[in-house]
């Protein structure tokens, strides 16, 4: 059963349109990541779920009940925000049991101690729940952010950004542990980000937004390996996937209505120029430690690929490429023979 | 262009030692990355830098003039910090004259100056437009074209890119070193993304706790870590640990991990029994059913490209880096083999690495 549909929901701000029609359905224990840049309407999406806007058509239905014209209060849903606001004179323990203590849930107090406990366990904050939440480093004041939201037992999180405030280093050791917590409580989030990594390595299905429409949703690898568009294509992927005038390669196995050609970086070989195929120079080399990065000129394109460390390039360089499973798009940007059928 | 000299520079707060006497020079027209994470120390040097702190003891030189005790405005350098603060009310173009036309240069030369600038930053188009109607990406270019304005001797980046979204920054990055190149500045730019840092710098100092771990070029750093924080906060994943208890001997070309004789570069020098720690990047582990060297695999992250498969060994988990088209499943037994060539022994107490062939000798 669904934990959390939108259904042709819409939402519009004065001139902007921030979500266009907008339909999914999150299954109950399924992480779900909304990825794209500032501006596609994912944030707006998640405050429509949770009530802190209203939609202005579509419905919002949470475990089978339309909650549409209900406030955020009645919704069981818990946000995390991008900028984690604690009780500065509380302690941890103080901050973490707060939802638990509202009148309106009338807690025991016992039961709220098991459930801190149990929650500053998981997150490895149990040693700091007697200090004042100003005591703690950036990392552990978000994991006390997102401990505050899991003491409650919602139908689902709805997490905007929560990592982006963070360290790199601290990022991505939080990535992995939100991701074992969720796995381990089974719970049902929905998750907004622009970062390509969190979305591949955390979501169980990737929604891919721009402009406030809902572009392509599914598994990360469906969505790196078949994107349905040249837009997608390029939200994924480290390079970026290049995209190139059909025109600079054209082969026997193109597609007629091929305009771009989409080469990701494991789909492009360089060999010395005795071997045929296309010519390209050696632009720059970019060294980021674990990968080189090579920059090619192929006639008046660049193209950006991973080196083989093995392989001894430098600038001025002439080689010869080959290329695997290009992907190909028409005038529109969408991709030719998606779904599988060119797969 | 300058040369930035910083010696013994040290800062307290009370009682905390913010910076504790750290040592680096800043070439003529080099991009010099400061990376560190949060409270390290590496905003405090850079405001020492700008004079916008007065440091607890040691010099600061700017071409070799001594400029520790002059104010900020005294010394020829350009600030550009995290959060571009435009004034709302002026254009583009009136944006960018500000600090000429505080400095009250001729009317003629602040409108060059100012179409100098939007032409190297490629915002010829806007100056007439108010910057609240601006992308985040231009605005980052209006705050870049009122530091360049005035073709200071330097310019100090405090996380300029850090408010952008994260692929617009790896943009942002390749368009700030282009810059830099094209105006033959002297930057000095302060992170904690590695890899801005490896994208961008000529140099990197690694910052910890108040003092400077170790300072050369990207792969320098990257290859060739000389502690384990170094190890550690450089790559994603970062460098894998494996802990082992053992004495060591000069001339030592191999190490035993868990019963499996493991290859590494040959060692230059005697260990008594200790504590110590075999450091492998995750792109040198490979899987080989023949090693002895054994661990389950205890989860997978999917990158596209590549995939990062966690093992866990009787030594620590280890992250190997392996193409997205490999079979991994979460649970079976794998064999690994180490790329013999890029091993990195620490000791594990210090932290610091022990002197072997990759590192040519020399150590700490």
């Amino acid at each position: 059963m669904a934990e959390v549909s939108l259904v042709d929901v819409s939402k519009r701000f004065g001139d902007v349109e921030a979500v266009r029609g907008l339909s999914i359905s999150i299954k109950d224990g399924e992480f779900v990541v909304l990825l794209g840049p500032t501006g596609a309407g994912k944030t707006t999406t998640l405050r429509l779920i949770a009530g802190l806007e209203r939609p202005d058509g579509g419905a919002v239905v949470i475990r089978g009940r339309d909650v549409t014209r209900q406030v955020p209060a009645e919704r069981d849903v818990a946000f995390v925000f991008q900028q984690y606001s604690l009780y500065p004179h509380l302690t941890v323990y103080d901050n973490l049991a707060f939802p638990l203590r509202s009148p309106a849930r009338r807690m025991d107090e016992a039961l709220i101690r098991r459930r801190v406990q149990q929650v500053a366990e998981l997150l490895h904050i149990e040693q700091k729940l007697a200090n004042r939440a100003t005591a703690l480093s950036g990392g552990e004041m978000q994991r006390v952010a997102i401990g505050r939201a899991l003491v409650r037992e919602p139908a689902v999180y709805l997490m905007d950004e929560p990592l982006s405030s963070l360290d790199a280093k601290l990022r991505a050791e939080l990535r992995l542990e939100l991701k074992r917590i969720q796995r381990e409580l089974g719970t049902t989030i929905l998750y907004v980000t622009h970062d390509q990594i969190e979305a591949m390595t955390m979501a169980d299905r990737i929604g891919v937004m721009s402009e406030g429409i809902l572009i392509q949703v599914g598994a990360p690898r469906e969505i790196y390996e078949q994107p349905k568009s040249a837009y997608v294509a390029s939200r994924l992927g480290m390079p970026a996937i290049n995209l190139i005038p059909a025109e600079l390669v054209a082969s026997a196995s193109q597609p007629p209505q091929a305009r771009t050609v989409g080469l990701r970086t494991e789909h492009i070989r360089i060999f010395s120029t005795d071997r045929p195929g296309p010519r390209a120079q050696v632009h720059r080399i970019e060294h980021l430690g674990d990968q080189n990065h090579v920059h090619l000129r192929l006639v008046t394109h660049s193209l950006v690929t991973l080196a083989d460390p093995a392989q001894d390039l430098k600038a001025g360089d002439e080689v010869s490429l080959e290329f695997t499973a290009p992907l190909y798009f028409d005038q529109a940007g969408n991709r030719i023979g998606a779904e599988g059928a060119m797969a | 262009m300058a040369e930035i000299r910083v010696e013994f520079v040290a800062k307290n707060f009370g009682t905390f030692s913010a910076v504790k006497g750290v040592n680096f020079t800043v070439d003529h027209g080099s991009f010099f990355v400061i990376l560190g994470p949060s409270g390290c120390g590496k905003t405090t040097t850079l405001r020492m830098i700008a004079g916008l702190e007065l440091p607890t003891s040691g010099r600061i030189l700017l071409d070799g003039e001594d400029v520790t005790a002059l104010p900020a405005s005294a010394r020829d350098i350009a600030f550009v910090f995290q959060l571009f603060a435009l004034y709302p009310h002026m254009n583009v173009r009136q944006n960018i004259a500000f600090p000429l036309r505080c400095q009250n240069y001729p009317r003629a030369e602040i409108k060059k100056a100012v179409e100098d600038a939007a032409r190297l930053l490629r915002i010829g188009h806007l100056l007439d437009r108010r910057p609240g109607g601006l992308s985040g990406g231009d605005r980052q270019r209006v705050a870049l074209g009122r530091a360049i304005v005035r073709r200071p001797k330097a310019f100090l980046m405090d996380e300029p890119l850090g408010a952008l979204d994260s692929e617009f920054r790896r943009v942002m990055c390749g368009e700030l070193r282009e810059l830099h190149d094209r105006i033959d500045a002297t930057s000095v730019y302060i992170t904690h993304d590695q890899l801005e840092a490896m994208a961008m710098a000529d140099r990197i100092a690694v910052m910890n706790a108040g003092s400077v771990e170790q300072i050369g070029a990207p792969q320098e750093i990257y290859d060739r870590p000389k502690t384990m924080f170094v190890a550690d906060f450089i790559g994603a994943p970062p460098m894998n640990f494996l802990g082992v208890h053992t004495a060591l001997r000069r001339g030592d070309r191999a190490i035993k991990i868990d019963g499996a004789l493991v290859e590494m570069p040959e060692l230059f020098e005697d260990r008594a029994e200790g504590r110590f720690a075999l450091g492998v990047r995750p792109e040198n582990v490979s899987f080989a059913d023949s090693s002895s060297l054994r661990g389950r695999v205890i989860g997978t992250e999917y990158l596209g490209t590549t995939q990062i498969a966690t093992v866990a060994t009787a030594s620590g988990p280890l992250k190997a880096r392996l193409p997205s088209d490999k079979p991994v499943k979460v649970g079976e037994i794998v064999g690994l083999t180490l790329r013999a060539d890029r091993l990195s022994l620490f000791d594990a107490i210090s932290g610091h690495v022990l002197a072997s062939a990759l590192y040519g000798g020399s150590h700490g």
